[in-house]
């Protein structure tokens, strides 16, 4: 199982054979892991892999079934996330976990308060000096000794949040930080920012678990591995002895090539036609023609207004310009949303947590909520036809939930994606509009999306996507577009383009981007 | 676009603005009710037994309000208020009727109020029931339960045994250098104390920190059920003391005492910048907007403005200051 052994003595930490169930799903069925005093060890696998679950166990936020746990040589029996803290371990979530009403002084004490006559318990007052100090202390530890403990927390940009809630386990002096993705909810320059942070904080000895998506942040900070897959480790090791092909074959547990349908769909007639159409959010004229049976993609950096203009088409951001035909006919500027979905069209928000999904309701109600009359018998609603109905979705795209009635949030990201996609195909749609597809979800999930897109397209349906992963567009779409500071460019063939013509004229535009293949 | 707005919400700027800024609504509130009142009855409202009367009038709703700010700020909602007022109220002028002393029947109203909380506190965190639901439940519970140890009817304890509860909320006090009632100066010193268990203990940072967001309290070891059971009973006490305050100015204990006076109450709370979704607020606030109430009232009924256009004018209020709230969140969240 494990491919090297620890180089000698004793770990700092060791889990061994941790199990854990909820309910009838089993998380964990056997992990086992090993971290080095000083070093960053990245826990990889995909979705559900039981990560987040082995380290909520390791920092006392749940409990285990069976296995042990020893920590600086002694058994590690954490009762709960603050005994945990105060033993050296402290976690830092995946959703952040910070009260945005406090300060961030208040922030880093939370649940630590220093206090000024302890005998008066809670409500002594509070040692205001103290907690500025000890926050004073840490941001500066973090390289942001110029924020003021004093600010609202919730005021604060999401990166600097994050400091916030490192330097929450810094306080309590932790000599192991557990990071659960900790760049999902980051931009590009934080990202990088943390990354060297997390160096830093191991060049201070501290030894950090480090759980992300991003293979590329992995390689950068991460001295050793460990894969699980199904709650169990697959394989651990050191990380320059392993390819990111072999990483993400043991994640996925199969082998690579199959990861992009095969090419060879023939797209027909033009099924949705832009002309010049432009508007607030998009204030240069941008065109486009897609085809029956075709998979079109946008390229383009993050704001370069790839969202921007899906919205205008899907009727979301109005236009005031240019032609839009859908079927040949034409729709007007003040045409709805509404009445461009009985058109045919169809949007996947980028956002799915906060507008595409309603997260609270059923999976069944999320699925059927565009178009729910012919489900109705007599104007009324019956849960059995409901099920039956969105059962039938859950059955042909193979979404894995807890049946139609379950909350949408309680699925996975990639099955999330899957019932929003869904809804599209029961509302009918025949252009689907999707916004980052596969955004925020895992190899394996993504490779099934691919796999669906595909059969939409060979049925006749029209596919405009977007998606800031350029392997992924060249691998999966007919045509591609770049969009480059709100201009969008002419599609070309995906096999006229590679990768870095495509980063090219993202990053440069489209004049720029011509001279380089001319050359 | 949404990243650069966050950059932009990095500037300096200094945290106290952002208060400061969050008690100007109900201090303008309060000068524009005190301004119109002043213009339109200027000989009657701006003397100083109208303001006796005003600030002894502040004391109930105040009082309950102290309480009920640390039920907003921590997410929830107490809507038994008015019906624990009348019952406390009730039961304390039972207790006089007894032949006990005053401040037994305030330990028995206080008791009383103690009690409710207790079990709202208990219903909400151990049933995991919305508080505005197990509230509503103890509207009714209260409301009838007062009734059914009155027999419906007033009590009305021999005016003597009263006692000192009736000085605590006179408006023109003994000694006069008081200026104002007892019960007011009393009010203060509650406020004050309850403003810093607020802001400065590690309770108060709790209470804030379960408002606004309870799955980080939880994680940071806060104790979350305690707390919030805490939070009632505190409401409660406050309601108790307040029925006690009642039963001073009646000189009976009346089942049908503060009916929706729990809107009158959770409007100073929201009123003085708390969130019904909880996290903000605070009693300075919460002070000034019971202030602006009782002043409101008292105007009215100096003008002659009948009672029922009085509480079309609160209703309209509670509105307004609850769609302020609504607008400065989303600007705080663009
Ligand atoms: N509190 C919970 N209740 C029920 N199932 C859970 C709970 N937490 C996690 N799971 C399940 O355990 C499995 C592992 O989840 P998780 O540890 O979050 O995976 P990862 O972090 O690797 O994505 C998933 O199938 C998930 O649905
Ligand atoms: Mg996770």
């Amino acid at each position: 199982m494990s491919e090297t052994t620890s180089p000698g003595g004793v770990p700092l930490l060791a889990m061994r054979e941790v199990r854990k169930r909820f309910g009838g799903v089993h998380a964990l069925r056997g992990v086992s892991l090993e971290i080095e005093r000083g070093e960053v060890h990245a826990l990889v696998g995909e979705n559900g892999a039981g990560k987040s679950t082995l380290m909520k166990i390791l920092s006392g936020i749940e409990s285990p079934d069976a296995g042990e746990m020893d920590f600086l040589g002694r058994p590690w029996r954490p009762t709960g996330p603050v005994d945990a803290r105060r033993g050296g371990i402290a976690m830092i979530h995946q959703e952040l976990a910070l009260a945005p009403h406090l300060s961030v002084a208040e922030n880093i004490a939370l649940g630590v308060e220093p206090r000024r006559v302890p005998f008066l318990g809670s409500v002594s007052p509070l040692d205001l000096r103290s907690m500025r100090k000890r926050s004073e202390d840490v941001l500066r530890r973090l390289g942001h000794g110029d924020l003021d403990p004093g600010r609202r927390t919730g005021d604060l940009p999401a990166a600097v949040r994050q400091i916030v809630e490192i330097g929450r386990a810094l306080a309590s002096e932790a000599s192991v930080v557990v990071m659960d993705e900790p760049t999902s909810s980051l931009g590009r320059r934080d990202a990088d920012r943390l990354l060297e942070l997390v160096g830093r904080l191991r060049d201070e000895g501290l030894a950090i678990v480090y759980i992300s998506h991003f293979l590329e942040e992995i390689r950068r900070v991460a001295d050793r591995y460990t894969v699980i897959r199904d709650g169990v480790t697959v394989s651990t090791g050191r990380m320059a002895d392993q390819s990111d092909e072999g990483l993400v074959e043991r994640m996925i547990g199969r082998s690579l090539d199959a990861v992009f349908p095969p090419g060879g769909r023939s797209p027909g007639e033009i099924r949705l036609r832009a002309r010049a159409i432009a508007g607030r959010s998009l204030p240069v004229d941008a065109s486009i023609e897609a085809h029956r049976g075709e998979i079109l993609g946008i390229a383009g950096l993050v704001g370069a207004g790839r969202t921007e203009f899906l919205r205008c088409l899907a009727g979301l951001d109005p236009t005031d310009r240019g032609a839009l035909e859908i079927h040949g006919r034409k729709i007007r500027h003040s045409a709805s949303v509404r009445s461009r979905m009985r058109a045919g069209l169809g949007f996947l928000s980028e956002d799915r947590k906060g507008e595409g999904l309603a997260l609270a309701m059923s999976v069944g109600e999320n699925l059927l909520l565009p178009r729910l009359r012919p489900i109705a018998r007599g104007g009324l609603l019956s849960s059995r036809r409901m099920d039956e109905a969105a059962s039938v979705w859950l059955d042909r795209l193979a979404i894995r939930t807890g049946g139609s009635t379950a909350a949408a949030g309680t699925s996975s990201g990639g099955n999330q994606q899957k019932i929003a996609i869904a809804r599209l195909l029961h509302q009918d749609a025949d252009v689907l509009l999707l916004d980052e597809p596969t955004r925020g979800i895992d190899i394996g999930s993504k490779v099934q999306v691919y796999g669906l897109l595909d059969r939409l397209a060979r049925d006749g349906r029209t596919i405009v996507m977007t998606s800031g992963h350029l392997p992924e567009l060249l691998g999966i779409c007919d045509r591609i577009a770049v969009m480059h500071r709100g201009v969008l460019g002419p599609a070309r063939p995906a096999g006229a383009w590679t990768e870095s013509s495509l980063m090219s004229e993202a990053v440069l535009g489209g004049a720029d981007a011509d001279g380089e293949e001319a050359a | 676009m949404t990243v650069a707005k966050r950059v932009e919400a990095n500037d300096p700027e200094t945290p106290w603005l952002g208060r400061i800024g969050r008690l100007a609504a109900p201090f303008i509130g309060l000068f524009l009710v005190l301004g119109i009142f002043v213009a339109i009855e200027p000989e009657a409202f701006a003397s100083a037994r109208n303001a006796q009367t005003i600030a002894v009038q502040t004391v109930v709703v105040g009082i309950g309000a102290i309480g009920m700010c640390f039920v907003i700020v921590s997410g929830g909602i107490d809507l038994s208020i008015g019906s624990v007022i009348a019952l406390a109220s009730v039961t304390g002028a039972l207790t006089l009727d007894a032949g006990h002393s005053p401040s037994s029947a305030l330990a028995v109203s206080a008791g009383t109020g103690v009690a409710c909380g207790l079990l709202n506190g208990g219903l909400v965190t151990s049933l995991r029931i919305p508080p505005f639901i197990v509230t509503l439940g103890m509207l009714g519970i209260a409301r009838g339960l007062a009734k059914l140890l009155s027999s419906n009817q007033r009590i009305a304890p021999p005016p003597e045994s009263v006692g000192w509860l009736e000085g605590f909320v006179d408006k023109t006090p003994e000694p006069s250098w008081l200026l104002v009632a007892p019960a007011v100066w009393s009010l203060l010193v509650i406020a004050v104390v309850a403003g810093l268990v607020l802001r400065r203990t590690p309770f108060g940072v709790h209470v804030v920190a379960i408002g606004s967001n309870e799955q980080t309290a939880r994680l940071c070891g806060v104790a979350v059920r305690r707390t919030k059971i805490v939070v009632y009973v505190l409401c409660g006490l406050g309601a108790g003391i307040a029925g006690a305050v009642t039963l001073g100015r009646l000189g009976v204990g009346d089942p049908t005492t503060a009916v929706g006076l729990e809107l009158q109450i959770i409007a100073a709370v929201v009123i003085g910048g708390a969130s019904l979704s909880g996290g903000e607020g605070g009693i300075l606030g919460t002070m000034i907007g019971a202030f602006m109430l009782s002043a409101l009232s008292a105007g009215c009924t100096l003008a002659g403005i009948d009672n029922s256009v009085q509480e079309i004018i609160i209703g309209g209020i509670i509105v307004a200051a609850v769609t302020i709230d609504g607008v400065r969140h989303r600007r705080n969240r663009a």
